[in-house]
């Protein structure tokens, strides 16, 4: 028995929903030009500040935080290896009541 | 009978105890009649209600209400209301009965007028919600449990030292603005920043609500923190400290959320970082900004609440939880999926909700202040919180690959619980001025700007857009089965290590004295055995006629004696 098709099995479907969203980003980067807006901060009346802002902070947010598995990750059962040991030793029989 | 005066937190205290003894769908009816029944009672209560009791020659207050209690309480009703609902198929006395019990620990810390009462509910809050942990009944939620109900009591002693130290420096117990100037006041800056997951003694938090029944999480995300918030807000508002731990709390667990697959972590760090936004605004301190902390723990109790069930949700049915694990379950549960995006929308503050009216009067009062540095951390988070809270829980649980699991919407109470969140995101981002009405301050703000409306969605779709390029370049971490490092190493890892080593070395130095000890014993032991073994000195069989002449001896001593002193005995005698 086949499964239904869904929406995203179709890549024509998730090539849509990414065209939509790069046509809404060029749109908010044109508006930029057209609405008249009421700036507070000076580097807030860099051409498209928020865009490149939101965009530059994200890449850098990911690319720090791949970094930083280098350093800080481990395997899954890091903690529970010694935890969990100790725990069925003395009293883990507390838990499943 | 019924008075305004009954405080806000006895009727779910009955609720407890009545759903105690009921079970099944009676049970269900009573809770949410209790709830409901408390919440009527709340909206008919008055601004300006103080009662005051005394006690050892303090002023207590153990019932106050003001403008900035009501909102808490009101939103903690709203919490509660859909924490029951959504756990209604639950058959566990246990959760049911801590749920309400922390729920009026809550409540009775936003409307406690002095620090004691306040201490009180604050290890309430502590020993109640442990249970909702614990109720997983397994190991690693036992540990789990056991470290956050050491770190909450320790909080909890921390303010009682500290309100001891203010109050013999003050002679007042009122809980009112302290302020830093003396040593009570920094000790109960601690306490609460301890349960507002101030930078470091954040862990108790990642570390314990993933781990805690699918439901019992979206309780615990709605009250602790935020009781916490609100202290803060009553105590130390416009304390610049403040305003630096915020910015810090905003951005550090992003970096966390990025990269753990526990999609509940995930969310308990993006709680962090919504967390300081609140702290954020309490530190800058101006009538804007205060509203904009309170308002924000109004609009996130409900949005975090939301994304929790759409987790708890999803762990429910498919068992599962991981990033690594899931994906592709829009097909089978279209419904929480929506609501879950719902959720990610309005913690994202797209416009039209809830998240966009309230974290932007805290970023928009760090402009006015001139905290640029601060202002650009906070956009570079709210530009994080959508790429980790926004896009990755949806994306990672719902899109993603296909993992395969085919399962089904679950129970209709769940589906309700997060639909009433849903439209209470809605609500609250389309109608404003309902939320804004409520806050301590009136500052006549408006965030439906197009300036604000245009930036921020400036903001989010070219986030969005990294998300994508990300992916697309291959740059995006993968979900891995994995633990990443935090500050709770040191007390999970180092701690032990370093106890374990001196315990150990101790121990070597107590068996090292022992065993001279015993040596000694032995070789004592050994001597003697050597007098009197065979051979020995003290072994040896001597003739009879040895002991003879001993006596022969003896008596001639005597002999000798009476010969020489005849008349000692006459004069005695005489």
């Amino acid at each position: 028995m086949a499964e239904k098709k869904h929406m995203f099995d179709d890549p024509k479907n998730v090539r849509r929903v990414l065209y939509v969203l790069y046509c809404c980003c060029a749109l908010l980067f044109i508006l930029d030009f057209v609405i008249q807006r009421h700036l507070v901060h000076p580097w807030e009346r860099l051409v498209g500040f928020y865009a490149v802002y939101g965009f530059v902070g994200c890449v850098v947010l990911v690319l720090i935080a791949k970094w930083m598995r280098t350093f800080l990750m481990r395997d899954e059962d890091y903690y529970d290896r010694e935890e969990l040991n100790v725990a069925t030793t003395d009293g883990g029989d507390h838990v499943e009541h | 009978m019924w008075s305004t005066e009954i405080p806000a937190f006895a009727p779910l205290l009955i609720g407890a105890v009545l759903a105690l003894f009921t079970r099944g769908w009676l049970r269900g009816i009573v809770t949410l009649g209790v709830i409901l029944a408390s919440g009527w009672h709340l909206l008919q209560v008055p601004e300006g209600i103080t009662v005051s009791v005394s006690f050892l020659g303090y002023d207590l207050v153990p019932y106050r209400v003001d403008k900035l209690s009501l909102i808490f309480g009101y939103v903690f009703h709203i919490a509660a209301l859909i924490g029951v609902i959504f756990a209604l198929h639950v058959k566990d006395t246990v959760q049911q009965v801590a749920a309400l019990v922390y729920a009026a620990a809550a409540l009775g810390a936003v409307f406690a007028g002095d620090l004691l009462t306040l201490f009180v509910c604050w290890e309430l809050l502590a020993v109640s919600s442990v249970f909702l942990i614990w109720a997983r009944r397994t190991q690693r939620s036992y540990l789990a449990g056991l470290r956050y109900l050491i770190i909450q009591v320790l909080s909890g002693v921390i303010l009682l030292a500290g309100l001891l130290v203010h109050a013999s420096a003050t002679g007042s117990l009122a809980f009112d603005y302290i302020g830093l100037e003396g040593s009570g006041g920094w000790l109960i800056f601690l306490a609460f920043g301890i349960k507002a997951c101030f930078p470091l003694l954040h862990n108790w938090l990642t570390d314990a609500y993933p781990e805690a029944t699918p439901t019992g999480t979206v309780f615990l995300s709605a009250f602790t923190t935020k009781v916490a918030v609100y202290a803060l807000a009553r105590s130390f508002p416009g304390t610049e400290l403040l305003v630096f731990i915020g910015a810090a709390m905003t951005c550090f667990p992003i970096f966390f959320a990025v990269i753990e697959n526990d999609l509940r972590r995930v969310l308990a760090y993006s709680l962090i970082n919504q967390v300081g936004f609140m702290i954020c605004g309490i530190g800058i301190g101006t009538a804007l900004s205060i509203n904009g902390a309170v308002s924000h723990a109004f609009n996130d109790i409900i949005f975090k609440g939301l994304l929790f069930m759409s987790m708890g949700a999803v762990l429910h049915m498919t068992g599962r939880i991981n990033g690594s694990d899931l994906g592709g379950l829009y097909k089978s549960m279209p419904k929480t999926a929506a609501l879950c995006i719902v959720g990610a929308a309005s913690i994202s503050a797209f416009p039209l909700f809830s998240g966009f009216v309230s974290k932007s009067m805290v970023m928009a009062a760090a402009l006015e202040e001139g905290y640029d540095w601060v202002w650009l951390m906070l956009l570079f988070a709210s530009a994080g919180v959508f790429h980790h809270a926004g896009i990755k829980i949806p994306y990672f649980a719902f899109f993603s690959h296909d993992s395969g699991i085919r399962t089904t919407e679950p129970p209709a109470n769940m589906l309700t619980a997060m639909t009433i969140a849903a439209v209470l995101c809605i609500a609250i981002g389309v109608y404003p001025h309902w939320l804004y009405q409520l806050l301590p301050f009136d500052t006549g703000y408006n965030p439906y700007d197009a300036t604000h409306v245009l930036t921020q969605t400036q903001l989010l779709f070219f986030s969005a857009l990294a998300f994508v390029w990300l992916n697309l370049q291959k740059l995006y971490p993968p979900e891995l089965h994995s633990v990443n490092l935090d500050a709770e190493w040191l007390y999970r890892r180092l701690f032990p290590r370093i106890i374990g080593a001196g315990f150990s070395r101790i121990w070597q130095i107590d068996r090292d004295f022992r065993g001279w000890f015993l040596a000694r014993i032995h070789g004592l032991l050994e001597y003697l055995a050597h007098l009197h073994y065979p051979g020995g000195r003290a072994s040896v069989t001597r003739p009879t006629g040895h002991m003879v002449i001993w006596v022969a001896v003896l008596l001639a001593v005597y002999l000798w004696l009476l010969l020489s002193f005849p008349n000692a005995d006459t004069a005695i005698g005489h």
